[in-house]
């Protein structure tokens, strides 16, 4: 007798989701099956209760210009097929503004016309490394325009790797000290690498906070980056693998996080994070966090050793 | 449902919280997961599995019907033939092979005589891709990942040694996959621990192309969250969901007839 292959339903229990890190493909990105990836997002996405996709498109994901060196042509088509999606789907999906940071005037460029379109924040990949000064300007100009950047990470970079010029929490951590006004979210703490590593880089860096995705789903991650920044830090969100998204969520139920707070992580924090009005849908909810300057940091926190997790870890 | 990946005890290369018997007990019935098969997670590491194995019997005894104990048997260590035989007597569904921890590479013919002997004794053979991703291995763990050249040479071994093969991602499951006959490709079970859902949909896609009936039920705990493969199969497209993956007993009991044959 065969194995059953699929557990009971629990389509529509999480209906409050905001995924602060998704993204989308387009014809000109070299994938035939582009629209069949979108639509696999889409499908995902509902039936975990993802309410918004906050998304950007990476160029040409390496078809005409490298996926974390796209260059300027490349990163302004890649926003433009972002632009469109943003209007065809307009209660489903947000998007990011991605820049190339090594050519700063279209870069700032690129971050104005996008956000006059509705952009509610800045994707910023491995171009270049975090604390470069040529970040300033755009971090400059995140800050003043309530844009959060959303900056690709490698959780511990022991040496550089192919393909990238990555930055992980302590180079983040040095941006962000130089920008205490702008929020900095470090991508996809399950993306690769060693994330205890990120969680000491950053734990006094209040403007950082952490999004959940990443294809890494090792057990203590998340109890240890709870006990570590705690939950008005913590962002959810999938990245390219949903299933350990919705994995995470289930870990987070489990794992003694109280409901409260687990609103904080699912949505609450990007409410507070994002600028005014960028969910509209979730405004005026009952447990709609009371308004607070992100910049001047999350609420206090009390790091929780990982022990005293552990009769409710995942 | 039978979850054929699991492990207890600690793993050398990070913190892995309570990886303890009785933890795994209340995961199991807070998932809804009837029975495990359970190896001993340090072994891997040690040069010398036997004391992990005894460890092991001990540790899961107070847990019979709940656990099934898959002990770690070391091809080039003198006398596993012995390991083997008291692997039988214990109860094991199967044993744990990690040829890469071992150094035995692809073809190396003491991994194709165990893998010959487990066929005699009704045994299933689990080899383990990975432990940990790539990116974030410690500088002194440098095993690598399984080859899928060690999974085709032993799933051609012989004509009824059950293999199941775990922590694989899609390129490797079909790389070996099309490269085996189909009486090969009968014998080769995979776990879903590692492979991934939407958007890119490998499982759906492996679903499609080789089968639902190719894989069984793992999740890596204590080392990975035990959410993740019952999170995937839940995200299947809707003429997906619910498809029956392989039995886990079924495999056990195959390999035992084979063994009559």
């Amino acid at each position: 007798m065969a194995d059953a292959g699929a557990p009971p339903s629990r389509e529509g229990e999480a209906s409050r989701l905001i995924d602060v890190h998704a993204h989308f493909w387009h014809r000109d990105a070299g994938r035939s099956d582009w629209a069949a990836l979108n639509d696999a997002r889409f499908r995902a996405g509902d039936r975990m209760g993802i309410a918004v996709h906050v998304a950007s498109v990476l160029g040409s994901y390496g078809f005409t210009s490298p996926t974390y060196f796209p260059s300027p042509r490349d990163v302004a088509l890649g926003n433009d097929a972002m632009l469109a999606l943003c209007d065809a789907e307009p209660e489903r999906v947000r998007m990011y503004v991605t820049v190339n940071p090594n050519h700063t005037a279209h870069a700032l460029a690129e971050v104005e016309r996008c956000a006059a379109r509705g952009a509610i924040g800045i994707k910023l990949l491995a171009s270049r490394r975090a604390d470069d000064p040529l970040l300033d300007p755009i971090a400059d100009l995140a800050a003043e325009r309530g844009l959060p950047i959303l900056h690709h990470a490698w959780q511990h970079r022991r040496h550089d790797w192919p393909s990238q010029e990555a930055s992980d929490g302590l180079d983040l951590a040095r941006l962000a000290a130089r920008h205490p006004a702008a929020t900095i979210i470090l991508a996809h703490i399950g993306g690769g690498g060693d994330w205890a590593h990120t969680h000491a880089a950053i734990a006094d860096v209040p403007n950082v906070v952490v999004d959940l995705s990443g294809s890494g789903v090792d057990r203590g991650m998340l109890d240890a980056t709870l006990g570590a920044i705690g939950p008005e830090r913590m962002l959810w969100a999938c990245d390219v693998t949903m299933e350990t998204g919705l994995a995470k969520l289930r870990a987070l139920e489990v794992i003694g996080l109280e409901p409260e707070r687990l609103e904080l992580v699912k949505w609450g924090n990007a409410m507070r994070i994002f600028p005014d009005g960028a969910f509209p849908e979730f405004a005026g909810s009952a447990t709609e966090p009371a308004p607070r300057n992100p910049r001047q940091g999350p609420a206090a926190h009390t790091p929780q050793s990982v022990t005293a997790r552990r009769r409710n870890s995942a | 449902m039978i979850d054929v990946n699991t492990l207890v005890g600690p793993y050398p290369f990070r913190y892995t919280p309570h990886p303890d018997p009785q933890i795994l007990a209340g995961v199991l019935e807070r998932e809804g997961t009837r029975e495990a098969w359970v190896g001993h997670l340090p072994s891997a590491f040690w040069r010398d599995p036997s004391p992990g194995n005894t460890e092991l019997y001990t540790m899961l005894l107070p847990f019979a019907g709940l656990f099934r104990p898959v002990p770690a048997v070391r091809p080039d260590w003198p006398r596993w033939e012995h390991a083997l035989d008291a692997a039988v007597t214990a109860g094991a569904p199967a044993v744990r092979l990690y040829p890469q921890q071992w150094t035995l590479g692809p073809g190396d013919q003491r991994l194709a005589a165990i893998t010959e002997a487990c066929g005699d004794r009704g045994l299933v053979v689990m080899l383990t891709v990975r432990f940990e991703d790539l990116r974030q291995r410690g500088p002194l763990d440098v095993a690598g990942d399984l080859p899928a050249a060690t999974v085709r040479h032993l799933a051609r071994v012989n004509g009824r040694t059950r293999i199941i093969v775990t922590a694989a991602g899609r390129d490797m499951i079909e790389e070996v996959h099309w490269g085996l006959t189909p009486d090969e490709q009968s014998r080769l079970y995979w776990d879903i621990s590692w492979i991934w859902g939407p958007p890119e949909d490998h499982l759906a896609k492996l679903y499609r192309s080789i089968g639902a009936g190719r894989f069984v039920f793992g999740t890596q705990w204590p080392l990975r969250l035990v959410q993740t493969p019952r999170a995937n199969l839940e995200l299947l497209p809707d003429d997906l969901a619910g498809m029956p993956l392989a039995n886990p007993d079924d495999i056990a009991r195959d390999a035992m007839d084979a063994t009559r044959r």
